[in-house]
């Protein structure tokens, strides 16, 4: 990967909704190269997508987040792709992952309340015939979500104009 | 103690009316005078500790800070984007934090030898390899308290009382009053926007360097940013050589380099023996308050410096020397990642003042870009134009002349600062220009 690109993934990783025109003036590429390179990335598959941050607490919206273990035991048949696939389709999934350690996924689930998360686990992940085991840990705060803190520890406390 | 200045027994600067014009005639030092229960007593005009403490003709010759005129201006309001600030925006990283709280955990506060912990220095001599340096960490080696210390002890090490010392100007703001401290004479060299600020042997030529003792060289510059090619440190190098000139070089920004590698002055042939370098943890590992820094040189200038820190100082803070080795061992995946940040906003800033009309130079290291104003300042005045961006739109950036002579016309900005108030503070300037 050239500068110019990971530049380009840095900007984005930090603010998604950087223009066109800023993320060129941050790369040193011109706004046409700018789209180009998006377009090669989303389409190789590099960039999957272009989402916001919400801590929904702020907004007062009732939010329900938890982390599910889900351990499962393989056969001829079937294989981690084949069971990660069947849990991935539920809109309930933020995320999905295969582990290593003492369990085989780490399933991050959001639902509007802790019955939406148990419905999920109990309806669509526990009856799997692959699935051996599951533990669900519910989220209580979040403090940090992909790189940006939910708490106020950002006051520059540097003098105004130093050496 | 140095002459009075006046000839008439009473020290320059102290005014009138001062009764016997003698700082250690009356015996009554404040710290042992009175003993009231509100301390020390002070005269009804303070006249009397004003003529007690005249400074030094040394000190008295050194004006204050063009920096510390602004900072007082721009901290006197609440809505200010600074751009004005020479320090990173990042926290050091954890390593380094956690090395200093475990030292004092295990009540690690003694002194460390004069030169500084040993593991530190080898990780020192270690690192430096990456800028083809090389020094033994027993006797090349001297940590100090902050690249400042070390910068002030070659300084007095090396300088005698009418030696003089070639300043690249502009330049960092305390090499000037440190050349004086040291009673030396300094020579402004002046670099030029249209050279990108490099130094050339012409300039060193024209400024009347070939007769210098010492010259300092500040690449990756502080203010412009300005970085030196191979070609243009070979040309230096060659100046230094034919002139017999020793050289300070301080490199405190070299890890923050950003188009091609650094170089240093030290590599070049012949130069090692006659250079100073230094270099310091304030600025790649965002450990400003530390305080930490170290020279590398022969043995014979790490002796002479050495002599000069151990009265000076005894040794650099214990804590920030454990944090120091996890800093190097530990942190460089941090470091790139504040590099790599600092870049973007590099290209973000030079590129919206280029939108604006304003010639740039491209910054090349550092954190600072160092725009030409005079053609949009009142009367080309960067001073001028740096206040009134402050009083209308609340932006601080610090007057080029802060830096020497050779900032006339220009700003410093600096960038380490988060993109949202760096894009902020584009659009007030914009706002401002229009």
């Amino acid at each position: 990967m050239d500068e110019a690109t990971r530049s380009l993934l840095d900007a984005l990783v930090a603010d998604a909704r950087e223009s066109t025109a800023d993320l060129a003036r941050q790369t040193g590429l011109d706004e046409a190269a700018v789209e180009e390179r998006l377009a090669e990335l989303e389409e190789s598959g590099a960039l999957r997508g272009y989402t916001a941050i919400v801590d929904w607490d702020a907004v007062d919206e009732e939010r329900v987040s938890a982390v599910v273990e889900v351990n499962v035991e393989l056969d001829r048949e079937t294989d981690y792709d084949d069971i990660a696939r069947r849990i991935a389709e539920s809109p309930a999934v933020d995320s999905l992952r295969l582990m290593s350690g003492d369990y085989d996924f780490a399933v991050n689930v959001s639902g509007s309340s802790m019955g939406d998360v148990s419905r999920f686990v109990s309806e669509e992940v526990a009856p799997l015939p692959a699935v051996t085991k599951t533990v669900t840990h519910y989220v209580m705060e979040t403090f940090k979500e992909r790189g940006i803190r939910f708490t106020d520890h950002d006051d520059d406390d540097r003098l105004s104009v130093t050496p | 103690m140095s002459g009075n200045g006046n000839g008439n027994g009473e020290r320059a600067g102290n005014g009138e009316g001062v009764g016997d014009g003698d700082r250690a005639g009356t015996g009554d030092h404040p710290a042992t005078d009175g003993g009231t229960a509100e301390g020390s007593p002070r005269t009804e005009e303070g006249e009397e500790d004003s003529a007690r403490f005249a400074p030094a003709d040394r000190v008295e010759s050194v004006p204050p800070s063009g920096i510390r005129e602004f900072f007082e201006v721009a901290e006197n309001r609440d809505d200010v984007i600074s751009l004005g600030v020479g320090e990173p925006d990042f926290t050091a990283p954890w390593p380094a934090r956690s090395a200093a709280i475990d030292s004092l955990e295990r009540g690690r506060t003694s002194y460390t030898a004069n030169r500084g912990m040993l593991d530190l220095r080898r990780a020192i001599a270690e690192r430096v390899t990456r800028y083809g340096q090389s020094y033994d960490p027993d006797s090349e080696v001297l940590v100090t308290t902050g690249a400042s210390e070390a910068v002030d002890l070659a300084f007095r090490a090396f300088v005698n009382p009418g030696d003089t010392v070639a300043l690249p100007t502009p330049t960092y703001v305390s090499y000037e009053p440190g050349v004086r401290f040291a009673g030396g004479e300094p020579l402004p060299v002046h670099t030029r926007h249209e050279d990108d600020w490099a130094l050339t042997p012409e300039a060193l030529r024209e400024a009347g360097a070939d007769e210098a003792d010492v010259l300092v060289l500040c690449y990756p510059n502080n203010p412009t940013g300005a970085t030196m090619d191979a070609d243009e440190m070979d040309a230096v190098a060659a100046f230094c050589r034919e002139h017999d000139l020793l050289v300070v070089a301080d490199e405190i920004y070299a890890a923050l380099t950003y188009d091609g590698d650094h170089q240093s002055v030290a590599t070049r042939t012949g130069m090692r023996e006659r250079t100073v370098v230094i270099n310091g943890f304030s600025k790649a590992y965002a450990m400003t308050g530390l305080r930490l820094g170290y020279a590398m040189g022969p043995k014979p200038a790490i002796d002479a410096m050495t002599k000069v820190h151990q009265y000076a100082m005894l040794s650099a803070p214990t804590t920030a020397q454990h944090a120091a080795v996890a800093a190097i061992e530990r942190c460089d995946d941090e470091v790139e990642r504040m590099r790599r940040e600092y870049d973007r906003r590099r290209r973000y800033v030079v590129s919206r003042l280029r939108e604006l009309g304003i010639e740039v130079s491209e910054p090349g290291g550092a954190f600072y870009a160092f725009p030409r104003v005079a053609e949009v300042a009142p009367d080309g005045d960067a001073r001028a134009f740096a206040t009134e961006l402050l009083e209308a739109e609340g932006v601080a950036a610090v007057p080029g002349t802060a830096f020497g002579t050779g900032g006339e016309g220009h700003i410093r900005i600096s960038y380490a600062t988060g993109l949202d108030d760096l894009k902020e503070a584009m659009a007030r300037l914009e706002r401002f220009l229009s």
